[in-house]
């Protein structure tokens, strides 16, 4: 009996998130007439705004992505090292942006940067660009930073660091050729968390008006019925490449502390 | 390991607090400021005084309706995610289901609840929109979801379409609670004579319950905020919060910047208030589940 039950609940999970799966797949096979193409493909790929939206979010997201392990290693360093008073302060910012929805927070940034403020970041694109980037460096922020850490609690900071200081070596030594490589599994699993939410991001960039994949894959919806599904399996692979690159990392990092 | 602090530090040296700087003025700048402008600026009037009457004039019947949908979605999509997240997780821990389910499932529930957005809602519109491949199969064997009332750019077709990440989120979330019940406490319980369903009532439910109703509250935040799936879904017509203040801040459709301050002001006080809950309830079962 339970086990039938699990059976059936099983079952009817799978039928529900395999449906619209197939769904879209098949829909986006459809743009030819009576047999299965790559037409609609094709045309996406076709489409030179996708490539431009596509890699203007790729560059953003590397960007972000820098910009998160800068702020994130260090501090998550630091605060282990020799601010353990600070963990409460840090931990309750970095869950700030899964309590304050995106959208009021890219709102908030349009009042304070706009062109008549003190620091008029929306004035131009490459300043519009760097207030995109720190948005979604806030979005990434709680999943990088509880990487990080996770990562710190794995190794002995305060040994390594007094190694590294007794050996000469300066802080910026220390953080960039010690704790870094030992984090490296977790910074590349934050790194593409990080990549995934930034390129199927929509709010903050149609807000900021910035050219990016996610306003693109929205303003192709209203418009066309065979290119959307299309899209919508192509950032599906997206999505999915990055959680098996996460996993890949962390299974490789296993096998490497095994051996050793 | 290092888990503790390395070295206390006796002498309280500011210095050290120069560390972490950048990050704190990174918050400050790109969280803390912005979150305070919309704030503020819920409580003031045009010329910047001090005022409750944003707060009052949120009260007309558009902006009612649009928080009581919004209010409305994200409870059902977060109860029947809850629950047939919970249905799952528990399928795959305690229903004797082959080992094999596990790891696809927990993998799967990884990408789902990442899967969220524009392409979701295409995903959806090409299952069970007006053409899509449900909708036609039903329609060949003689069943129009039309004709019973069903639309997908509606209030339902939005909650069976969050229930895609909902879902997920849930899995992730209950199954290492799952795994904290301890077999000592069934055992326990049916040593004393408990039957299966009285220890589910008596024990399993009352420690998973700080759990499962944190999470309920995470997933109804989650919901809440959510924009890019329904605007691409229903584009700017649904009346739900988000898409309001979408809507208002393009182009200022309420017709008072400041109205703007204080519809999004609800939005975070309505989401503090769940985050509030899950995190409370979250420390309060991980005293449990250890």
């Amino acid at each position: 009996m339970t086990r039938f039950l699990a059976w059936f609940a099983l079952i009817f999970g799978c039928l529900y998130f395999l449906l619209p799966l197939v769904g879209m797949a098949e829909f986006s096979l459809k743009m030819r007439r009576g047999e299965y193409s790559f037409d609609a493909y094709a045309r996406v790929f076709e489409d030179p705004t996708f490539w431009a939206t596509f890699s203007y979010s790729l560059v953003l997201a590397g960007a972000t992505i820098v910009m998160g392990i800068f702020l994130v290693v260090p501090t998550a360093y630091w605060v282990r090292l020799k601010l353990p008073q600070a963990r409460p302060f840090v931990e309750f910012v970095t869950l700030l942006p899964l309590v304050i929805p995106a959208i009021v927070l890219v709102f908030g940034y349009i009042r304070l940067y706009n062109t008549s403020s003190w620091l008029p970041l929306t004035g131009s694109a490459l300043g519009t660009d760097f207030l995109l980037t720190m948005g979604y460096t806030t979005l990434a922020l709680p999943y990088m930073y509880r990487s990080v850490d996770t990562g710190l609690r794995t190794i002995d900071v305060g040994t390594l660091t007094e190694a590294a200081q007794s050996l000469g070596a300066g802080w910026i030594t220390i953080l960039g050729r010690i704790i870094l490589p030992n984090v490296m599994v977790a910074v590349l699993s934050g790194a593409f968390l990080t990549l995934a939410i930034v390129l199927g991001e929509f709010t903050m960039a149609a807000l900021l008006n910035r050219p990016a994949f996610g306003p693109y894959m929205q303003l192709l919806g209203a418009n066309r019925a065979y290119e959307p599904p299309a899209l919508a399996v192509i950032a599906f692979a997206i999505t999915w490449g990055c959680m098996g690159l996460m996993q890949l990392v962390t299974r490789f990092s296993k096998h490497e502390r095994a051996k050793a | 390991m290092a888990d503790g602090p390395i070295r206390r530090g006796k002498r309280r040296l500011p210095v050290e607090w120069l560390g972490i700087l950048p990050f704190a003025i990174f918050a400050f700048l790109f969280l803390i400021l912005p979150t305070l402008r919309i704030v503020t600026g819920a409580f003031q009037d045009v010329d910047g005084g001090f005022t409750l009457q944003n707060l009052y004039d949120l009260n007309t019947d558009s902006i009612r309706a649009a928080y009581w949908t919004s209010i409305k979605l994200s409870l059902y999509s977060a109860s029947l995610g809850c629950a047939i997240g919970f249905a799952m997780a528990a399928a795959v821990v305690f229903g004797g289901l082959p080992k094999a389910v596990r790891s696809p499932l927990l993998t799967f529930s990884g990408v789902a609840s990442n899967f969220a957005g524009v392409p979701l809602a295409f995903a959806f519109i090409a299952t069970i929109g007006p053409a899509g491949l449900i909708t036609m199969e039903l329609r060949d064997v003689g069943i129009n979801l039309r004709a019973y009332g069903f639309n997908l750019l509606s209030f339902w077709g939005l909650v069976i379409t969050y229930l895609f990440f909902q879902i997920p989120l849930m899995i992730l979330i209950i199954i290492p609670a799952l795994d904290g019940l301890k077999r000592e406490w069934r055992e326990a319980a049916e040593v004393l004579g408990a039957t299966g369903l009285q220890y589910w009532r008596m024990v399993a439910l009352p420690i998973l319950f700080p759990s499962i109703l944190g999470t309920f509250a995470l997933l109804f935040a989650n919901a809440f905020g959510a924009v890019a799936t329904a605007f691409a879904l229903t584009g700017p017509q649904l009346n739900i919060v988000p898409i309001k203040l979408f809507a208002q801040i393009r182009g200022d459709v309420l017709g008072n910047p400041n109205l703007g301050y204080a519809l999004a002001f609800g939005m975070i006080a309505i989401t503090v208030v769940a985050n509030t809950v899950y995190i409370v309830l979250r420390v309060r079962s991980e005293r449990w589940l250890k």
